[in-house]
């Protein structure tokens, strides 16, 4: 009995595995959303992993009054679970505006590739410096300039799709 | 119990921007009153942590939350070390928020509307350059009221973050600034910041996670996430455990640091920001994460060789990557942000050294970088406005235009690039010496290294200084002959870049302060002893007993 109160739930570790594995899969897609849901895995997979450390459940977490050898779960765990559930519910509705107001803007809510990457790709296959110097012919354009051109490169996956895309001004 | 001791000044560096922060929000169509708010709480915070400064030279000042003691409770720590940081970053702060003031960015998006400063007329202005101003167009324009409160948050999570006693606490006061920092990072909700919001935000997001699961296994390898007791008890747990635990932390604050390979997001989603925005986020945020790696490295896991070598050789790797990265970008702002990467390293290599001599050096580092990274990111903040952009290639001959922005932008970047006597230099030179002093064969790789990568950062600030302020402009559209600078913009820049200069003249006391605590925090004891002043042998079954009886008031 004693030693079965310290030792947690397998089925609770699986289910932090799980939780871990399927969180990181979904957190390397590209899709804003299926970042957060890939996001919401992992939040509730760490809880759970903290709501294991706090020991077997069962018990209760706040005794009043009873007898000293009345069995008692960790109410430090479940506090703090409690914060990082707020935490993580504040956060999700972050993501989920943000990813709405990608949505509004470029009509799709992938993560797009980063300018300074596509822009070195594509000095490296023209093989021209990366920059220009005070004593060279022409200056290049600058990465302002790139990005107002960058911007849609991921494209609505399906053009059928009965969504307008979105140019740049949201219009 | 007596309100006016010392431990009344510990709370408010949190509490004041905090509460104000919930002031600021609620009136938030007066926006004078918002004004005076944010500066007051600031100045508070400023004061309160210049009093901590004082008083934590005689030891830390501990705090126990809500009446209860220590082991049991939540706690607030200022030792030497918190409470330098703290004044830094308030000082810091405060600063970048009379330049914001000044710069109207709570009134607008300063690429659309250089000029105006009132909403209204902003609105008007927009209209007027885009007949059919479509919904973005206004957005760029609205989040007046965001602004301050969204500051006084980042403010508040900052203070909440170096003053945790608890991991957990420390957890919570990230969470708070990073919140904080992804509304700041995607205001107005441009197309741009959005793009550089989404990689900011679920790279933090994900540092977040694997700081929370590493604190869940603190807890389940100790009992307790009190910093004072696990600096009593995680010398006794299982080796290997403790190893896991502690690169399980160091990678979730190296994420937040941005330690190569780790700093990849960095450079990309800084410069879209606002100035002001970019230059806390430049001078702050990161180090937040290196004052956390300093924390758990000193206090938590004193001495462990083999992850101080991967350290090391990390650190390295920081420092050359970064400073190559930015040698060969063409817009300040990126150069910027790849010598804030770059100069990570120093302090890196200051922590993976786990002597007392350098991590002294470290921590003076981390105050010399605070404040000059910050003032170099709002005189491009300046050039910007002056000059409509910030690329190099654009950029030339700003040294006639403005003679004033060209001595703002030479000496913090003489003094990032550590040229003698300004304090980087003094901070290399510590961190060389204990370097030197270390003897091994990385550690003088490392010296080189640092000695290489402070000549390249002279080459790369020289080379911005020459191309945008010293040579003709190679564009052909000149740039303007006059643009307005607000006197309160320059002020504040000026007075950064002054702290920056005089961090040299008190140098010698602000390094023993960092010597005093780097010791507080490597001897062993006088941080335990603060934290549990009755001196009892914590870790045993009796404490554990008592951290499971009532533990109702933590977080």
């Amino acid at each position: 009995m004693i030693v079965l109160d310290t030792v947690p739930s397998g089925a609770l570790l699986l289910a932090v595995g799980v939780l871990f594995g399927a969180g990181v899969y979904l957190l390397l897609e590209r899709s804003l959303t299926r970042v957060l849901l890939g996001f919401v895995l992992l939040g509730n997979g760490a809880n759970l992993a903290i709501l294991v450390a706090g020991g077997r459940a069962g018990a209760p977490p706040i005794t009043h009054s009873g007898p000293e050898t009345e069995p008692m779960s960790d109410p430090l765990a479940q506090a703090m679970i409690l914060t990082s559930i707020v935490i993580t519910l504040a956060l999700v509705a972050f993501v989920l505006a943000m990813a709405y107001r990608s949505w509004q803007l470029h009509g799709h809510d992938e993560v797009q590739d980063d300018l300074e990457d596509t822009r070195i790709a594509r000095l490296a296959v023209a093989d021209v410096p990366s920059y220009a110097d005070s004593d060279s012919e022409e200056s290049g354009s600058t990465l302002a300039e790139e990005a107002a051109t960058a911007r849609d490169e991921v494209a609505l996956p399906d053009p059928s799709v009965d969504l307008p895309t979105r140019g740049r001004d949201g219009s | 119990m007596n309100l006016w001791t010392i431990q009344t000044l510990v709370p408010l560096p949190v509490l004041v921007p905090l509460f104000a922060a919930g002031l600021a929000l609620a009136l938030h169509r007066y926006e004078r009153v918002q004004r005076i708010i944010s500066v007051v709480a600031l100045s508070v915070a400023v004061a309160a942590a210049a009093g901590l400064v004082v008083a934590a030279n005689d030891g830390p000042v501990v705090v126990d939350l809500g009446g209860w003691a220590a082991p049991v409770g939540v706690n607030l720590v200022a030792d030497p070390l918190a409470a330098i940081m703290l004044l830094v970053s308030s000082i810091m702060l405060l600063c970048v928020l009379l330049y914001s003031m000044a710069q109207g960015i709570a009134d607008s998006n300063e690429r659309t509307a250089p000029t105006t400063k009132n909403a209204k007329l902003l609105r008007e202005a927009l209209e007027a350059q885009d007949p059919d101003a479509d919904e973005s167009g206004r957005r760029d324009a609205l989040p007046v009221a965001i602004f301050h409160p969204t500051y006084l948050i980042l403010a508040a999570g900052v203070a909440d973050a170096f003053l945790a006693g608890d991991l957990f606490n420390l957890y919570v006061g990230f969470e708070i600034l990073l919140a904080a920092s992804y509304v700041l990072l995607t205001l107005g909700g441009t197309s741009e910041r959005i793009r550089a919001g989404s990689v900011y935000v679920v790279v933090a997001l994900l540092s977040s996670i694997v700081f929370l699961l590493a604190v869940g296994l603190v807890y389940a390898a100790t009992g307790t996430v009190n910093m004072a007791q696990l600096a009593e008890r995680l010398p006794d747990i299982d080796p290997g455990v403790r190893l896991g635990i502690q690169a399980l932390l160091l990678l979730a604050f190296g994420i937040k640091a941005a330690i190569f390979p780790l700093s990849a997001w960095l450079p990309d989603s800084y410069p879209t920001a606002p100035a002001p925005v970019t230059a806390v986020f430049a001078g702050l945020l990161t180090k937040v994460g290196v004052y956390a790696i300093l924390r758990t490295q000193t206090l938590l896991f004193p001495s462990n060789e083999k992850l101080e070598a991967v350290l090391l050789v990390l650190a390295l790797a920081t420092m050359l990557v970064g400073i190559l990265g930015a040698v060969a970008q063409d817009d300040v702002k990126r150069l910027l942000s790849f010598t804030l990467v770059s100069h990570i390293g120093y302090m890196i290599f200051g922590v993976a050294l786990a002597t007392q001599a350098s991590t002294a050096a470290a921590i003076f580092y981390v105050v010399h970088h605070i404040t000059v990274q910050t003032a170099l990111f709002l005189v491009v903040g300046l050039i910007e406005r002056r000059s409509g952009t910030t690329s190099l290639d654009r950029l030339g001959g700003l040294a006639r235009l403005a003679p004033g922005l060209a001595i703002l932008f030479f000496v913090p970047a003489m003094n990032l690039a550590g040229i003698p006597p300004l304090s980087g230099f003094l901070g290399k030179v510590g961190l060389l010496e204990a370097g030197v002093f270390d003897g091994s064969a990385l550690a003088w790789v490392l010296v080189a290294g640092s000695v290489v990568t402070s000549l390249l950062t002279l080459y790369a600030v020289i080379r911005a200084w020459n191309k945008a302020f010293w040579q003709a402009s190679t564009d052909k559209e000149p740039l303007p002959e006059q643009a307005p600078l607000p006197w309160g913009m320059v002020g504040p820049t000026a007075a950064l870049v002054a702290v920056g200069v005089s961090l040299t003249v008190v140098a010698g006391p602000l390094y023993d302060y960092a010597e005093r605590a780097a010791a507080t925090v490597m001897d062993g004891h006088t941080y335990i002893e603060a934290v549990f002043p009755d001196g009892a042998p914590r870790g045993t079954g009796e404490s554990n007993d008592v951290t499971d009886e009532a533990q109702e008031d933590q977080p």
